[in-house]
This record gives structure tokens, sequence and C-alpha cells, in this order.
């Protein structure tokens, strides 16, 4: 067991080798190249709209496709129908302390880099996952929301649904495709940064 | 100069049509027919290769066909009301309709940059009450109606463009007294009664249209005309009838001579003279007296009674059809410049120099009987319709080798025959210097028997000629409204209109965009009612006002998705508005009876249109109001 608690006390004190650090480095400009993109699309298409409507959703705001933004108002204006809230980016809290949380990541990165522990790149992946696993439960939980209050007084009745996370589904005379995007994916691209950049310095002798 | 021999042989020709000449029935083989359909079919989910716009007629509309599927696309009303798109029940297009509600479209003309379609504009004329309208090719609807104009009767001759959209010409088929409301006996015809050639300004940028200037002309029939381009840039070229200046029986009285006088202006040296202020003022308008201003107008005398006058791709050519001699005119620019230098006249009327017609004539190229229009595919080749043959026919324009000068009948090169009696035909851009060529219509102003027989009114005949190879090709064959007197071929990906109004165009002082926005209010005896329109629920639905009231209804179409169309109609007070996604429409009506009186959305929108609905409640006058007008509660968004 102390051996057990020696072994871990040492690796947390291994030093970051330079590929690590470049890893991380890498892991940030990632992080902060994401905050550019979507991070995930819904793409809904029905006989009538052929092209389809799209929604995209970035870390700090929603944006319909379209002109003008148009096809947020369009889907916004389709879902009163079966008395749907309308989908206002003023409802996503979340959306305006997120931006804030990446940051706080890449400065967590940056902290690893310069203090070059294996200790910090624990802390920040720890970090880093659990706020992962709660921005999608709490994206899960928005969709389950937007589904299940439907206004009763709405002019179609539905059997609440959850709209999906992720895969192709058909709702109505729409076939709705919810699927990540550039931003997602660069997320996604961040984490396998960190941890390789955890790997690359596992032989690395504690100081 | 009497000629009963031609009208004589008219009246055989016309007899014979059936049997002589071009006019075969059309026998066609399997094989052809495949070719013919592949050609002309455009499939479900795919699109013409170009815009048809057909002149309206006594319709008072314009209409869009697609090329090469010939099918019916939509209608552009101009001069008349038309509910389908609620044109001439809103305040604004009440207000450019006047006291009209009818006009009679006869020539579309497409703006040119550089003598090529520049696909922002199209201007028709309104033969009846001498009016000229701009349709915007952004939106596909008439922005202006101007007119009637002063001193203009007749606006036949138009609407005829200039090479860079710089002036539009309109010359008078009816001349009257003038000014206009003058009363003079029509016995004194030819002293009392003038015609007028009008020169309409465009505003460069918004293409506005103002009257620029006019030049006075003798009581003539003016009938049609072209503007020049290349060598002939700065002139234009117009035909008349009725030299003989006859008052009565037309028919006969206006077809004696064998030659009628033909003006051909140079509109350059017109405006520079209005710049100069050579002109008298009649009726607020500037006007040119040819006879006292040199160098502007000059005539060419040409035969018989001739119809279209067109200036060639090149702007070297011009040729009149002589409606009623059995050849085209065609005249040489390059002559007609060189007699005018060297003052070659052979006369002049009214102090207007007549140029000598074998000095300025190229050649009489016997193409057959009736020749109206024509046009080219920029190959060097031209296109005549043939009214009393019932044909086109293809010719080669000049230069001719001594030989085909000879004996002109060799140039003639091909003919199909039409159902029946081509009036005007067009090709493909052919009044720019690049016709787009191709594609030929025929507007046939007899349809007799083509279709299934729809009663005794009867639709006209619109045929689709193939103009790509040697032979011209008819391949496909549609029907119109009346009348079709002449059409204009655009090139889809030369135009870029819009789908949808986007939001912030809207400049409507009334319009709201927002249901916080909407609703009706009270000033003194006039309630004023915005009104938002969205699938599928209008905002406010009821609009409370009472007997003698002014009502004011502005209805904001708030969609921002194509073909999301709204439309307000309101039971028994005459009135259907319809806006386009984004669009705020106005009407003002005057409440004169009692009563609670629907209104609804006549565009079919979406699943709940037909709920899309609301009451005009109009209380006796003086009575208390039912309820504090205003917005109705909502349950929902």
């Amino acid at each position: 067991m102390l051996q057990f608690l020696r072994r871990e006390y040492a690796f947390l004190h291994k030093p970051l080798n330079l590929m690590s650090r470049l890893l991380l480095l890498a892991g940030a400009a990632a992080i902060a190249a994401a905050l550019f993109f979507p991070l995930w699309k819904l793409h809904l298409v029905a006989p009538q709209y052929e092209e389809g409507l799209d929604l995209y959703i970035y870390c700090y705001k929603i944006e319909g496709g379209g002109m003008n933004g148009q096809h947020l108002a369009e889907i916004n204006n389709l879902n009163h129908y079966i008395g749907m809230h309308p989908l206002e980016q003023a409802d996503f809290h979340e959306m305006r302390w997120m931006p804030f949380v990446f940051g706080l990541i890449i400065l967590l990165i940056l902290r690893a880099i310069v203090f070059g522990q294996m200790g910090n790149v624990v802390d920040l992946f720890a970090l880093y996952a659990y706020f992962g696993v709660f921005s999608i439960a709490s994206f899960y939980y928005r969709l389950y929301t937007y589904g299940h209050q439907l206004d009763p007084h709405a002019p179609m009745r539905i059997k609440p649904f959850t709209p999906l996370l992720i895969g192709v589904k058909k709702i109505a005379n729409f076939t709705e495709y919810s699927f990540p995007q550039a931003g997602a994916y660069l997320l996604i691209l961040s984490v396998g940064l960190i941890l390789l950049a955890g790997w690359a310095s596992r032989q690395e002798r504690t100081a | 100069m009497k000629s009963p021999h031609l009208i004589r042989l008219l009246a055989v020709a016309v007899f014979t049509a059936a049997l002589a000449g071009c006019n075969q029935k059309a026998t066609t083989v399997k094989a052809d027919r495949a070719e013919n359909a592949l050609a002309t079919y455009v499939a479900p989910g795919e699109k013409d290769e170009y815009y048809l716009f057909y002149s309206g007629g006594h319709s008072g509309q314009v209409f869009v066909a697609g090329i090469p599927s010939m099918r019916h696309i939509s209608t552009i009303p101009v001069f008349a009301p038309y509910p389908a798109t609620g044109y001439g029940f809103d305040d604004n297009t009440r207000k450019m309709l006047g006291d009209y509600t009818w006009g009679d479209v006869h020539h579309p003309a497409l703006s040119q940059t550089a003598s090529k379609y520049d696909g922002r504009w199209l201007f028709v004329n309104d033969n009846a009450n001498n009016r000229i309208a701009r349709i915007d090719l952004r939106d596909f609807k008439t922005h202006q109606i101007l007119g009637p104009l002063p001193n203009s009767s007749g606006s036949h001759g138009s609407s005829f463009i200039t090479e860079n959209s710089e002036y539009l010409f309109v010359a008078t088929r009816f001349s009257t007294p003038l000014p206009k409301g003058r009363v003079a006996d029509p016995k004194d015809y030819a002293k009392e009664f003038s015609g007028a050639i009008t020169a309409i300004k465009i505003d460069p940028k918004t293409g506005e249209m103002a009257v620029g200037f006019q030049i006075l002309m003798p009581p003539f029939d003016y009938d049609l005309a072209s503007t020049g381009k290349g060598p002939s840039s700065g002139w234009t070229f117009f035909t008349s009838y009725n030299t003989e200046m006859a008052h009565e029986l037309l028919e006969v009285n206006s077809t004696q001579l064998d030659r009628d006088l033909c003006p051909i202006v140079n509109w350059k040296a017109a405006a520079q003279a209005v710049a100069d202020g050579k002109v008298m003022m009649m009726d607020g308008v500037p006007v040119l007296d040819p006879a006292k201003v040199p160098g502007i107008v000059y005539f060419v005398a040409i035969g018989k009674s001739p119809h279209g006058m067109d200036v060639d791709p090149s702007g070297k050519w011009i040729v009149a059809g002589g409606k009623l001699q059995p050849s085209t005119t065609v005249l040489n620019f390059e002559k007609i410049q060189n007699a005018i230098a060297k003052k070659d006249f052979e006369g002049e009327a009214r102090g207007i120099p007549i140029l000598k017609y074998a000095s300025v004539v190229e050649g009489e190229v016997p193409v057959g009987l009736g020749p109206l229009h024509t046009q080219y595919d920029g190959k060097g080749n031209a296109y005549t319709s043939m009214f009393i043959d019932s044909c086109i026919v293809k010719w080669k324009l000049p230069p001719w080798t001594p030989d085909e000068q000879k004996d002109l009948t060799k140039v003639v090169l091909d003919k199909v025959a039409t159902h029946f009696s081509t009036g005007h035909l067009v090709v493909a851009g052919s009044d720019t210097k690049e016709p787009y060529g191709k594609w030929l219509v025929a507007m046939n102003k007899l349809s007799k028997g083509r279709h299934v027989i729809v009663g005794p009114s009867q639709p006209e005949s619109s045929q689709l000629i193939d103009i790509s190879g040697e032979k011209m090709k008819m391949v496909a064959e549609a029907y119109t409204e009346p009348e079709p007197h002449f059409a204009q071929i655009l090139k889809v990906s030369d135009a870029a209109p819009i789908e949808v109004y986007p939001k912030e165009e809207n400049k409507d002082a009334n319009a709201v965009w927002d249901k916080k926005d909407a609703g009706v209010v009270r000033a003194g005896s006039t309630v004023t009612a915005k009104v938002l329109a969205i699938r599928s629920r209008f905002v406010p639905d009821r609009i409370d006002a009472q007997v003698g009231d002014t009502l004011v209804v502005a209805v904001t179409n708030v969609e921002q998705t194509g073909d999301m169309i709204h439309g307000f109609g309101v039971a028994e007070q005459n009135i259907n508005v319809v806006m386009d996604p984004g669009e705020t429409k106005t009407f003002t009506i005057k409440l004169t009876k009692p009563g609670v009186f629907p209104f609804y959305c006549t565009n079919f929108c979406s699943a709940l249109h037909q709920e899309m609905q609301g009451y005009l409640v109009v209380r006796p006058a003086g009575q208390a109001a039912l309820t504090p007008s205003g917005t109705a509660p909502v349950a929902q968004r």
C-alpha cells in the first residue's frame, strides 16, 4: 500500500519533457481554436425544407443557418405549433460562462507547461473531464426540458420527447440530424493531446 | 400611288395560305418527337435556362415563362389590378394605377449596359393610356408607372431603350390636337393634329423615369422603333404608316401610298439641342420642333405601311418589315450617314428632310407576305415573322455577294410554318450586341384549333423554334392569355432576384416585427391598425372602428422564409392585399356600413392557414365601443 502511494507520489512528481510540454501547448491551441467553431449542429430536413434548417451551437452562442441566421426563427416558429418554448440565446445561461471555463482550462494547461509536473496534467485532466461530462449532461438536460415542457394549449399535441443528442431521428415530418462539429472535434483532440502529454513523460525520472 | 395589284395579291394570298408557301401541315416523325421532347423537357425539380417576358397586351400584365419548357411561371401585374398578388388593392399600387384599371402592354424592354442586358429592369408601355412602367427584376414587381404622358397618345412605339439605358423612346401611334385637352375637328387633321416622340430619361441608379424631352412630329402613325448601337450609337429608328394623314377609314385611306415616311432620329443631337435651350414648353415638357432645329430628324420613305424596325447586333443594318409588301427593307447605316453628310435628299416633309431612298437602302429581301418584325442571332442571320404567310423566314444579312445582291431570293435560307399568323417574334437577346441566339419564340395572333376547345374566347399560341442549326426546327408550343405583342428573353444567370424582402430593408413606418408593437390606434376619425402576420395568425386579430371612420391597415408579413406569403382579405370590403415575406402593405378604406366583417389569410400558408382569421368590427356611428380596441390576449406565443 505504502509502496503504491510512494509510486503514485513519484509519478505525480515526474517532470514533463519537452514533447509533453509541446503537446500541452498544442492542446491549449486546440481549445482556443474550438471557441471559433460550432460545437454541435442540428440539421432538420422536411419535404418543404429540402435544403434543411440548420442550428449551430457554439460554446457561447446559438446561431441559425440561412440569411441573417433566419433558420433559428424558422425553427422556433415551427416549434410553436407543438408548444415548444422558443430557443433563445438569453435562456442559455451556461453560454455566458462557458468561454471563461475554457479560458481557465487553457490557463491550467499553461500552468502545467510552466510548472512542468505530471501532477499538473492530472489536475488538468480531472477538471477538464468533469467539465466535459457536466456540459454534455447539461446539454442533454436542455434537450430533455425543451422536449418535455410543451405548452398544453399548443395547436398540435404530441407526446413529449427528447430531441436527439447525437444521431438521426424522425420527428413528425422532419428528420433530425444531430452531430458534433469542428469545435467539438477540436476539444476531443485537446483531450487526446493532454493524455498524450502525460503518456510522453511516463518514463521520466522523478527529480 | 395606288397599288390595287398588291391588295388583290393579298386577298389571294390569304385564301390560299393553307395550301401554298410554307404553311404546310406539319408531319412529324416519331424520332423527331422524342428529340424535340428531350430538347424542351425540364424535369421536375430542374429549372429553365431562360426567362421569357411576354407583354400581356390588353390584359395589362406581363407574363413570365421559362425556356425551353415554355411553361408559364408567373404573372407580373402592371396596369391592371391582380388580386392574386394583391396588386391594385393596397394604397401604394392603387396610387400607381390611378384612375385606370387596364392598360395595353405592347413592347417590353430589358435595361441594357453597353448594349447587353444588365438584368436590372424591364420597362413596358401602355398603348392605351400612354404610360410607361418599370418592373424591377430584383423582385419582379412594378415599381413605377409614369404617365399618362403629356402630348402623347397611343404609346405604341415603345418601350425602346438606348444602349446604356439613358433614354427610353415613346412614339405616338395616334396623333391628336396638342397640347392634350385642346379640341379640333378631325377633318382638320393635317393642320391641327400632331404626333410626338418622347424621350424618357432613366435614372442610372434607381431606374426612376421622368419625361426628358419631346420631338413634335407630323401627324403620321408612328409604329415601332429600335435604338442604334456600335456605329449607329446615338440614333433611333422608327416606322410610321398613314403618311397620307387620313383621319377616317384608315384601313383604306392610310394605305394609298406605296411608301411611308419613317423617322431617323439623332437622339444625342436632340438631347444637346434641349440642353442648348432650343425648345418650346408644351404642357410642362421641353419640346423640339425638328423643322426649326435641323440635324435631329430625317425621314426615309419605306414600303409599305412598315411595322417593325429592327437594328441588327452590329448596329450597321436596320430592317423594316413592310407589312403590305412582300419584302423587308434593309437600310445601311453607313449610307444613311453619307446621305446626311451630302444632303442627298429627295424632298422634305414639314421641314424635315427626306433621305434619298436609293442612297440609303441596301436591298429589299423577298421574304414573303406580311413581314412584320425581324430578329437576329448574332451570327449574321435575320429572322422575320410573316403575318400573312404565317411563317418565320430565316435570311442572311448583308454584306451580300454581287451574285446575291442581283437576286436577293438567294439570301432567303429557310422557312418554318407557324400556327397562325405570327405577329411578333423574339430571338434570345436579339436587341443586344451579343444575342444568346439558340431559341426563337413566335408569338402567333391566332391559335384556332391548336388547343382543346375552350369556348369562343381563345388564347394566343406561342411556338418555340430551335435556331441553333442551319434549319430552323419547331420544338414546342404553348398558349398565353391575350395577348403578347413582343417579348424579351433573359438568361436566368443574368438576373439576381431575391426570394424574401430582408427585414432590415423594410422602412415602412407602420411595419411591426414584434407582437408587442402591433395594435390599433385611433386619432380623430382615423383608425390605424398595425397588424403582424405570421404562421398562422394575425396580431391583433380584432380591429374595432365605427361607421364614418377611415380605416388604415398596415399588415407586415414577418416571415423570412421563401414562399411564406400571407394575404389579408376583408369580406365585403373589396380588399385583398398580399404580403410577401418581409413586406408591409397598407390599405385605406372608408367605413360606410356597420357590421362585423371577417378577415382572413387568402394565400395558403400553413397547416393552420384556415384558422388565420380575425374580425373587423364596425359599429354604427356614435355607439360606444364594445371593448377597447387593442391587442387581444393571446394564449401563448
